[in-house]
């Protein structure tokens, strides 16, 4: 190595450029801050929260009295199922027709562009209380499952969009010219060969938005609710419908933790709500870099 | 038969794209169509009053409207420089190992949803600002923390993106000119990173602004002007989540007026947000 600088050099060097030295110190400090406060912040709710799990806190049915966080988790999962429905289609679609079908500089393309990033930008409260004015009071669906399904689906369509567009367009061109020159058209050419290609980049964009809906809290409180039962298929009139569920006031998990520490009354059982939360989120979001990850590892 | 359903999914690809716009244009009409009559009816001046009390049909929003405004230059503050520094260190700094436990840590951080933040700061940082400055802890101080905490990742990954699409040969032309290393780091590649990292402080602006769960359980929610660091303050968001719950008529409605001011704040930062990225490309 010709370039080889001792420490003794190095010191000597920071002796006559203080300011070195000092923007030295500063990146290096500010980088142990960010480190500490990750490790911190993931050790304490893991050692604070793991010994209050008890198998009451999993019982089916919830109670005052075991605050039993199950019938939240049940709702986390249809609630994701329901939101996914709606936006994936959508998302994974409109990436196509930006991607592959929309030509450069089209006005209804940038118009298109410009409303995704807006929808990005806009906090979870401002979906929160539109799902309030529009589903539960303007189409009277009141608290319930639907109308915040719906909410989050919106509020999660950018993110798919925006991740389906970049996988899409990360697949090289020669596969589609490869494709068209064996004589498939465009159609088939998107089906079999482009979205198969970018699959991984697709389920990062999905698990991301995955990870956001089952951390949402402040977009459901006024739209979903926050009822405690379980979800059941008998309607408030005693009768059996397929639909019942959708129109059920409903609290996931997020909202559920939110619920708990706002009584004050259940400090254990929240820590204990924090720790499944936080290991679910942190699992979906290390899932979806791994994805993403193949998708770049399939490329090079 | 082949090219009607080319051209039928063709219409149905368009027609999916369109959705994002329907989204905003619903989302605009049915905010602004129930704020902007409710701030007639309330009036400019009690709107935008300074005394909130619903009870008596006093809705001024101000204390809420600085109250978003100190808490997010609060987070600014504490947020803005640790971040950067800590993007620079990653893109410049960093040995290739740490980077790759640094790296996920801090995206990692990103992912957790902000009720967890919340219960953190409630538990954490609300106990130890009581003890250090003998007050009820729950303050602008600690909101400030714990937002600037927040929005360290959103920062960290904006600006350190932006500071790896500096061209090399800035950094070696300021070797070649005998700069040390650091000085080089900070005298030619930060600042012509410039504009990626004022897209990452206005990001970072935007999330702190509508930041809700978390600021409610560590800003104090005290519907009053805040005068002092120490003094306990309510945000926007805040206001919207405490009262909408039992609100009804006229309040109800002034509580969706308040969603609506948070609103246009954040198409202001968007509209700031796609020009510095509109200056950055050129």
């Amino acid at each position: 190595m010709i370039n080889k600088v001792t420490t003794r050099e190095r010191v000597r060097s920071y002796f006559r450029h203080p300011m070195a030295l000092i923007e030295f110190l500063l990146t290096h400090i500010a980088a142990i801050i960010a480190a500490f406060v990750v490790i911190f912040l993931i050790a304490y709710i893991l050692i604070t929260g793991v010994p209050h799990i008890s198998a009451d806190l999993f019982a089916w049915k919830w109670t005052t009295k075991n605050q039993s966080m199950m019938p939240a988790i049940v709702n986390t999962l249809v609630m994701t199922f329901l939101s996914l429905i709606g936006a994936v289609p959508i998302g994974v679609c409109s990436a196509i027709y930006l991607a592959e079908y929309a030509k450069r500089g089209n006005k209804l393309v940038k118009l298109i562009r410009l409303t995704a990033e807006t929808l990005q930008g806009i906090p979870s409260i401002v979906y929160g209380i539109f799902g309030y004015v529009f589903f539960n009071i303007a189409l009277n669906w009141g608290f319930s499952l639907l109308a915040g399904a719906v909410t989050l689906a919106i509020m999660v369509l950018p993110l798919i969009l925006r991740t389906t567009e970049e996988a899409l367009l990360s697949v090289p061109d020669s596969y589609r010219e490869g494709s068209f020159g064996l004589g498939a058209g465009k159609l088939r050419t998107v089906f079999r060969i482009i979205l198969p290609t970018a699959m991984p980049g697709v389920l990062a964009g999905v698990i991301l938005s995955i990870g956001r809906i089952v951390g949402e809290s402040a977009a459901l409180i006024f739209t979903a609710g926050t009822g405690t039962g379980n979800l059941s298929f008998v309607t408030s009139s005693g009768s059996f419908s397929l639909l019942a569920p959708l129109f059920q006031s409903t609290r996931t998990l997020s909202v559920h933790l939110y619920a708990l520490m706002n009584e004050g009354l259940y400090t254990d059982e929240a820590h204990a709500t924090a720790v499944v939360l936080l290991v679910l989120v942190v699992g979906l979001n290390a899932l979806s870099s791994f994805a993403a990850k193949k998708l770049t590892a399939n490329k090079g | 038969m082949n090219g009607f359903k080319e051209k039928f999914w063709q219409a149905v690809f368009l027609l999916t794209a369109c959705v994002s716009i329907a989204a905003v244009v619903l989302i605009c009409v049915y905010l602004l169509g129930n704020g902007i009559p409710t701030i007639f009816e309330i009036g400019l001046s009690n709107f935008f009053g300074t005394t909130w009390k619903p009870s008596q049909d006093l809705y001024g929003i101000l204390p809420m409207i600085v109250g978003s405004v100190y808490a997010t230059a609060g987070a600014i503050i504490v947020g803005v420089p640790i971040g950067l520094l800590c993007a620079i260190y990653l893109a410049r700094f960093c040995p290739k190992a740490i980077y790759r436990v640094l790296k996920p840590a801090i995206d990692l951080m990103a992912g957790i949803p902000s009720i967890v933040y919340g219960f953190f700061g409630l538990m954490v940082i609300v106990p130890v600002i009581q003890d250090l400055t003998g007050t009820s802890g729950k303050n602008l101080l600690t909101a400030s923390l714990l937002l600037g905490i927040m929005i360290l990742p959103t920062i960290v990954s904006v600006a350190e993106s932006s500071l790896r699409a500096v061209p090399e040969s800035y950094y070696e032309g300021s070797l070649a000119l005998g700069a040390t290393h650091e000085r080089s780091v900070f005298a030619t590649v930060v600042p012509a990173a410039a504009s990626g990292v004022m897209s990452a402080v206005i990001l970072g602006v935007g999330r702190a602004i509508g930041e809700t769960m978390a600021v409610i359980m560590v800003a104090g929610n005290q519907a009053v002007m805040p005068t002092s660091i120490l003094k306990g303050l309510r945000t926007m968001t805040a206001n919207i989540v405490l009262e909408m719950g039992y609100a009804s008529g006229l309040h109800r409605e002034a509580l969706i007026a308040t969603g609506v001011v948070l609103f246009v704040f954040i198409l202001i930062i968007n509209i700031c947000f796609s020009l510095m990225k509109g200056r950055g490309s050129r």
